[in-house]
């Protein structure tokens, strides 16, 4: 028996059963993959319900109605609610009529403003799909990557310095270097916990942690007004940077569409880390020790050169969040860069079950919310930490499924369908 | 029972799905739209003092108003977008974080006029206010306040972060302790500020209570008894310290300390004040008067003369008598010019 044989041979027996792991043929279900969307899909509507319980109950006009009799406090709950989310999804996708007729009338303005919201989805969605990628690879190898945003901030200093420091490039160089900086920086400090982890078995949730603080210290001191990157007039901030390592924009002259290439980058490292861990052999080792690393090593696998990749790429991957936003978005880089992508992150890859499809899909709806949100705010009122509360409340009924498989009485899943995304400390 | 019900909340959700788009139905009036940081409309500072602007207004000349929060770097122009989307008169961003997306969204939207709060164009431009403040003006008297009050003969300060917005509290405040000295012929020392080195006491944050407290223990135990914090929140860990050591004082900035920190309010002297509520309805009521032909990229400095800056009430029976009559004094000397409140000739020697 070669390594090879064994290994698979091992893998199966270990049976972690990761949406679209190696299953033998025959046993798959019919519309598994639309099973493993029911509980994401329930847990979303009622998060989504609950919030609208928050708006209403938090809304002092439904108090006051409700003092002038029951039926028109409830009448004035769901106005309340309705207004709210009609503002929520108009601000995430857009009116679908105006969009419509926008498209007929045929004027350039009115089409962009029509458009704008669902732009919106797609540009807060791409620093989420990069960093939801980065912990997914991570929970596939096995390894709990706290530290995409750490990894975020060297990047995005990184890439910023290409970007303004570097003149007289034409954009076809200058623009992948500075995208590659942000790769490299995310992923040499991405690296760092999992050589941690892999020669001295320090735990990578210590060390990303640790790690972060180093990278949000390090950060403030070259952006401080008076540090060494920042832009001498007093603020701290970097410079901005130059033109050719601009990301395109979809729309250049439009300063409130700020949509831009990076979206289809996003994509497109989905799509490869998608074939990363089921096309090639470093991917079903990256799982393969995710799933069992003793047996990994068994089968005559690195265990630890496989960790130290996948800490890598993992970082890479967090990186370019960093670079996109940077190249695509904001052009310089400010002190109390404070993204919040790589916390999100963690929950982007529960909720995408660390599949890379799935973390698009996640990074989509986070994206949605995050945009609903910030017009919500705007026409009914309600504060932006709404979404927080959605987000959250999503993240607890995909950890604990229970609640909604009792609260919808789904019948309980068979042996072996369940997924287990995150094993417990030091079980590795 | 449970699945109808949640099946009839379900179903609701997606009817205020389809009543999309109703908004917008807008009355006549002057509308305002107010940005803010990241610190949110509750930072007890900018933002909120920004708004309060904005609500003065809305009481005063019926204008209409709102704010947007940003959770991050990237909200700054989602928000002011929605303010141009709604056709705002007159867009409020606050804090110099937002002068990147407030000069582009004000160059690509001429029609619109913008103001900035703690941040001034160079060049200027022309549909932008920045509104800026002499604060050095109104630190000067707290500085002249706190070598009158103390008996140690030592005085402390210290910043957040070395920005200009942050030294010029602390360059007015040692010109003061200085003014007063020249008076009375006193020796007082500054501990934390050196304008002549350029250089201080700074936590590097505007966050951790912990480092304000530590800084306030350093300088007690150095022997000084009044400190000022210039450094948001840090201070309220300052102000701890002091309140515990007990024989000393703290002098409060932006806002009115024994307002937004009032279990403090037994060793707070005094507080230097950045009116940007004051700022703010000024420039409110100079864009809404009828007549009005655009900023023309003038700005905004707050001064003590227009109550731009000004110091909050000294703590009673902390001051003479013939101490109030002397601040009167110093105050008319800044504001006629013939009492340097020490910025401009900082600028000029750096």
């Amino acid at each position: 028996m070669d390594d090879k044989t064994v290994a698979s041979a091992i893998a199966n027996a270990v049976q972690q059963p990761k949406s679209g792991a190696p299953t033998p043929k025959g046993q798959h279900r019919r519309g598994g993959w639309l099973r493993q969307l029911l509980v994401p899909l329930l847990a979303i509507i009622t998060a989504l319900i609950l919030g609208a319980l928050v708006i209403a109950f938090t809304d002092e006009s439904v108090f006051q109605a409700f003092g002038g009799g029951f039926g028109r406090g409830v009448g004035q709950a769901f106005s309340v609610i309705g207004r709210a989310y009609g503002a929520f999804f108009s601000g995430a996708f857009g009116n679908p009529v105006r969009i419509i007729s926008a498209l007929i009338s045929g004027q350039g303005a009115q089409i962009r403003r029509a458009i704008y919201p669902l732009m919106e989805t797609l540009r807060i969605s791409t620093p989420y799909i990069f960093a939801g990628l980065a912990v997914a690879l991570g929970f596939q190898g096995g390894v709990f990557n706290i530290g995409a945003e750490g990894q975020y901030f060297i990047a995005g200093l990184v890439t910023v310095f290409v970007g303004y420091a570097i003149k007289g490039l034409p954009a076809i160089v200058h623009l992948p270097l500075a995208l590659l900086a942000g790769v490299v920086g995310g992923g040499l400090w991405g690296a760092i916990p999992g050589y941690l982890k892999a020669k001295t078995g320090a735990h990578e949730v210590i060390n990303t942690i640790m790690l972060n603080y180093i990278a949000f210290r390090l950060a403030e001191f070259m952006l401080d007004a008076n540090g060494l990157m920042a832009r001498g007039d007093g603020r701290p901030v970097s410079p901005e940077i130059q033109p050719s390592a601009y990301l395109p924009q979809f729309f250049p002259n439009q300063v409130e569409l700020r949509v831009n290439v990076g979206f289809f980058l996003a994509l497109a490292a989905a799509a490869l880390v998608w074939w990363l861990l089921y096309k090639t052999t470093l991917g079903y080792e990256i799982r393969t020790v995710g799933a069992n690393p003793r047996a990994a090593r068994y089968a005559g696998m690195s265990v630890a050169r496989t960790i130290v990749i996948t800490m890598a790429l993992s970082g890479a991957l967090a990186g370019l969040s960093a670079s996109t936003d940077i190249l695509g978005v904001l052009h310089y880089m400010p002190n109390a860069f404070s993204s919040g992508y790589g916390f999100d992150a963690i929950a982007l890859a529960l909720l995408g079950k660390s599949h890379p499809f799935g973390v698009v899909l996640a990074s989509l709806l986070f994206g949605a919310l995050r945009a609903g949100a910030q017009n919500m705010q705007g026409i009914a009122q309600v504060p932006v930490d709404l979404t927080s509360i959605v987000q959250g409340l999503i993240i607890v009924f995909i950890a604990a499924p229970e609640i909604i498989r009792k609260l919808y009485r789904l019948r309980q899943p068979v042996e072996g369908e369940e997924l287990v995304t995150v094993r417990g400390w030091g079980g590795a | 029972m449970r699945k109808h019900l949640s099946i009839g909340l379900a179903a609701i959700l997606l009817a205020s799905l389809v009543m999309t788009a109703c908004g917008g139905g807008a009355a006549s009036g002057y509308k305002v739209g107010m940005v803010t940081d990241m610190g949110g409309i509750d930072d007890k500072s900018f933002n909120a003092l920004g708004w309060k602007g904005i609500e003065d207004g809305i009481k005063e000349l019926g204008i209409e108003g709102s704010y947007l929060e940003s959770q991050q770097q990237t909200d700054y122009a989602t928000n002011i977008t929605q303010y141009v989307n709604q056709e705002t008169d007159l867009i409020v961003t606050v804090g110099y974080m937002l002068a990147d997306d407030t000069a582009s969204f004000a160059a690509a939207n001429p029609d619109v006029n913008f103001a900035i709060v703690d941040f001034s164009y160079a060049p200027p431009i022309d549909n932008v206010r920045g509104l800026t403040f002499a604060t050095d003006q109104a630190s000067f008297m707290a500085g002249y306040i706190a070598a009158a009050v103390t008996k140690t003969g030592k005085v402390a300060c210290f910043g957040g972060i070395n920005i200009p917005s942050v030294a010029i509290f602390m360059v007015g405040y040692e010109a003061g302790v200085k003014y007063y000295n020249e008076k009375h012929g006193t020796n007082v020392e500054v501990l934390g500020w050196d304008t002549a080195a350029n250089n201080g006491v700074f936590v590097g944050n505007f966050e951790s209570t912990d480092d304000g407290r530590r800084t306030g223990e350093e300088f007690l135990a150095e022997g000084a008894d009044v400190i000022m914090a210039v450094a948001g929140p840090v201070g309220q860990g300052t102000a701890e310290a002091v309140q515990a050591a007990g024989n000393a004082w703290f002098i409060g900035v932006d806002a009115d300390w024994t307002v937004t920190a009032s279990k403090y309010s037994d060793i707070i002297l005094t507080s230097v004040l950045k009116n940007i509520d004051v700022a703010v309805l000024d420039t409110i009521k100079s864009a809404s008067a009828s007549g009005f032909a655009g900023f023309g990229g003038e700005s905004y400095v707050g001064t003590l003369a227009n109550n731009g800056v000004g110091l909050a009430d000294v703590a009673s029976g902390a001051i003479s008598n013939d101490i109030e009559d002397e601040l009167e004094d110093v105050r008319q000397g800044i504001i006629d010019g013939t009492i340097d409140s020490g910025w401009e000739t900082y600028l000029s020697n750096l």
